[in-house]
């Protein structure tokens, strides 16, 4: 058993833990805060887009439609874009999409088609560089700054070019859903071919019998909408996935404080159980040495 | 004069929301202003400077490449990037 003293130690050393924990858990609850204001500030952006490509996408259509709306018309190479966070110590949230990405990847490769991947995240690319890491295209960190237009630009230009110089199909971008502070979902959205929404299609505003004038055409609106639409998605779902990386980690770090809490509870019992029993012990053997006199 | 409603939106956020009495923007094939009732019209942007006037307000922003959503009723401007640069 335990001498008093290691115990001392042993919660000494588990009440330090909890303090960082707790700290990490301030800290994370801080930044969800800032996260969270600037995943739905982009929000607007993005839901504008999507309508404005919907109402365009419904009077362009046929040979004429640019590539990345229609597709290149087969299904063989694929572009799995892997989002996580750069850093870890926030339960499974980043494990759950490399996961998601992983099965996705070993399905297609089972069916016969190339697959490739990009990874935006530290924690992506660790991931799955170990399984598939001759597919790799390119991995991108976060860094610290908090992520803007400037990051995911780049990133964007890099799946577009990939896509029109022929190399690939179809990009799936996998991510973490932000649904609350509790809920992260890691989700699969296809970003080539466009996906147009139809619901919000219908949602077209009140022209008061005007048809839209365009200029230039319909056409080159569209060629210049469609690119910038793939990095406001990029953009969207790492905003998303930081806002729901800090929530993650806020809850992780809450348990493991508690149950750094209940650590120091049971080893204090025990070590005063320990403590108690050492004097009941050297009061008999004193008394029964006063009594053996 | 009948106001109508105006926003602009940067992917990070969105600069201004509210009703406006006109805005002029650097359209792709020139300038262009617009007031309450404008024909529907969609148009990519120009590097420029985009003013809005509100009563006897009036706010300028600078935006790199966009697109503009313009409808009788209301005026929305997807900018690449965008930040203010004076008010009056």
């Amino acid at each position: 058993m335990a001498t008093v003293k290691e115990m001392r130690t042993r919660i000494a050393s588990v009440k330090s833990t909890q303090k960082i924990t707790k700290a990490l858990q301030m800290v994370a609850a801080a930044k969800l805060r800032r996260a969270q204001v600037a995943a739905e500030a982009a929000r607007p952006y993005a839901r504008r887009m999507a309508s404005v490509i919907a109402n365009l996408a419904k009077s362009v259509s046929g040979p004429s439609a640019p590539l990345l709306l229609a597709g290149t018309g087969k299904d063989q190479r694929h572009l799995i874009v892997v989002a996580t966070a750069d850093r870890g110590l926030a339960g499974g949230i980043n494990a759950n999409v490399v996961r998601a990405a992983r099965e996705r990847i070993v399905a297609l490769t089972a069916q016969g088609k190339d697959v490739r991947i990009l990874t935006i995240g530290r924690k992506a690319r660790d991931g799955l560089r170990r399984q598939f890491g001759a597919r790799f295209v390119e991995s991108y960190e976060l860094g610290l700054k908090a992520p803007g237009f400037d990051l995911v630009q780049p990133i964007a230009q890099q799946i577009i070019d990939l896509y029109l110089g022929g190399e690939i199909d179809v990009v799936t971008l996998f991510y973490s859903q932000f649904k609350s502070v509790i809920s992260q979902v890691p989700t699969a959205k296809q970003l080539v071919p466009a996906i147009v929404d139809q619901a919000e299609a219908t949602t077209s505003p009140d022209l008061k019998g005007g048809v839209y004038d365009y200029e230039p055409d319909e056409n080159e609106i569209l060629e210049t909408l469609l690119p910038r639409n793939i990095a406001v998605q990029l953009l969207a779902a790492v905003l998303e996935n930081q806002a729901g990386f800090f929530a993650a980690q806020m809850a992780a770090m809450d348990a493991a404080t508690r149950n750094a809490g209940d650590l120091i509870t049971a080893l204090t019992i025990q070590m005063n159980r320990t403590r108690q029993a050492q004097i009941t012990k050297e009061l008999i053997e004193i008394i029964s040495g006063a009594a053996a006199v | 004069m009948a106001k109508f409603h105006f926003s602009l939106v940067s992917p990070e956020r969105e600069l201004y929301a509210g009703e406006v009495d006109q805005v002029d923007a650097p359209g792709a094939e020139g300038d262009f202003g617009v007031f309450e009732g404008h024909e529907p019209f969609m148009t990519t942007l120009r590097t420029g400077t985009v003013t809005v006037y509100a009563g006897s307000a009036r706010r300028m922003f600078e935006v790199q490449g966009g697109f503009a959503d313009v409808t009788p009723e209301s005026f929305t401007l997807l900018a690449e990037q965008a930040v203010e640069i004076g008010a009056a």
